[in-house]
């Protein structure tokens, strides 16, 4: 069953990568990890990337489900 | 209460229309903590002549309740409004108000520094540096407040 989610890029992410965001369907069980690396093939993760699914912060592991809303940014420079 | 703002605010008008509504507050708070963080005109060694503060509309939000949630859980607060600015930004802007009140001060600061330094670490806002010479640049990381 095809599962579709959306990915959303922030900050120098965003500005390095050219876009706010994706979409991508996929067949089979992805975590993050591996999400970032189908929709950023070219370019391995930035070492202090933070991901947060459904506005929750998550590891690299964490499966993605059909529905989700993933996002990659860097380390937050807020206050 | 949180706050994220577009647009320039005066921190102690807010503190002031926020506790007049307070009625609850009435008689209550012995204490009253205001850390307000406002836009320098140099950062690492550049002078600096305004940013761009991004933010994830909606996380932004739901981290910044936890932190206020998990300060309350800790310590006996009776009331806190948190502002944070967001958009373009120049030196001398408010960029961050934390008030809180308590009945006595020890919760009142303490609260306060966990609330700044949390938001600091793991609330998503992001500074865009523009120098005086319009080059820009992200800042890469915030600095501990404990160091």
């Amino acid at each position: 069953m095809a599962v579709a989610i959306k990915i959303r890029y922030f900050a120098s992410l965003k500005e390095s990568l050219g876009r706010e965001g994706d979409t991508l369907e996929f067949e089979q069980a992805l975590n993050v990890a591996e999400v970032w690396a189908r929709v950023v093939p070219a370019q391995a993760m930035p070492e202090n990337t933070l991901a947060a699914v459904n506005m929750e912060y998550v590891d690299m592991a964490h499966p993605v489900l059909d529905g989700d809303e993933l996002a990659f940014f860097p380390p937050v420079t807020g206050g | 209460m949180i706050k994220i703002v577009p647009a320039e605010f005066d921190p102690f008008a807010e503190v002031q229309a926020y506790q007049a509504q307070q009625a609850a507050l009435a008689g209550k708070y012995g204490a009253t903590n205001l850390f307000i963080g406002t836009m320098r005109d140099f950062n690492a060694g550049d002078k600096v002549k305004g940013m761009t503060l991004e933010h994830y509309p909606g996380m932004t939000e739901k981290q910044l309740e936890r932190v206020v949630t998990e300060a309350e859980q800790r310590w006996a607060m009776l009331d806190s409004l948190v502002i944070h600015r967001v958009g373009d930004v120049y030196p001398d802007d408010v960029l961050v108000l934390v008030a809180i009140w308590s009945v006595h001060r020890g919760d009142a600061f303490d609260a306060s520094r966990f609330i700044m330094e949390e938001l600091k670490s793991k609330v998503p806002f992001w500074k865009k540096e523009i120098l005086v010479d319009d080059n820009s640049r992200w800042v890469a990381k915030n600095s501990d407040g404990y160091l």
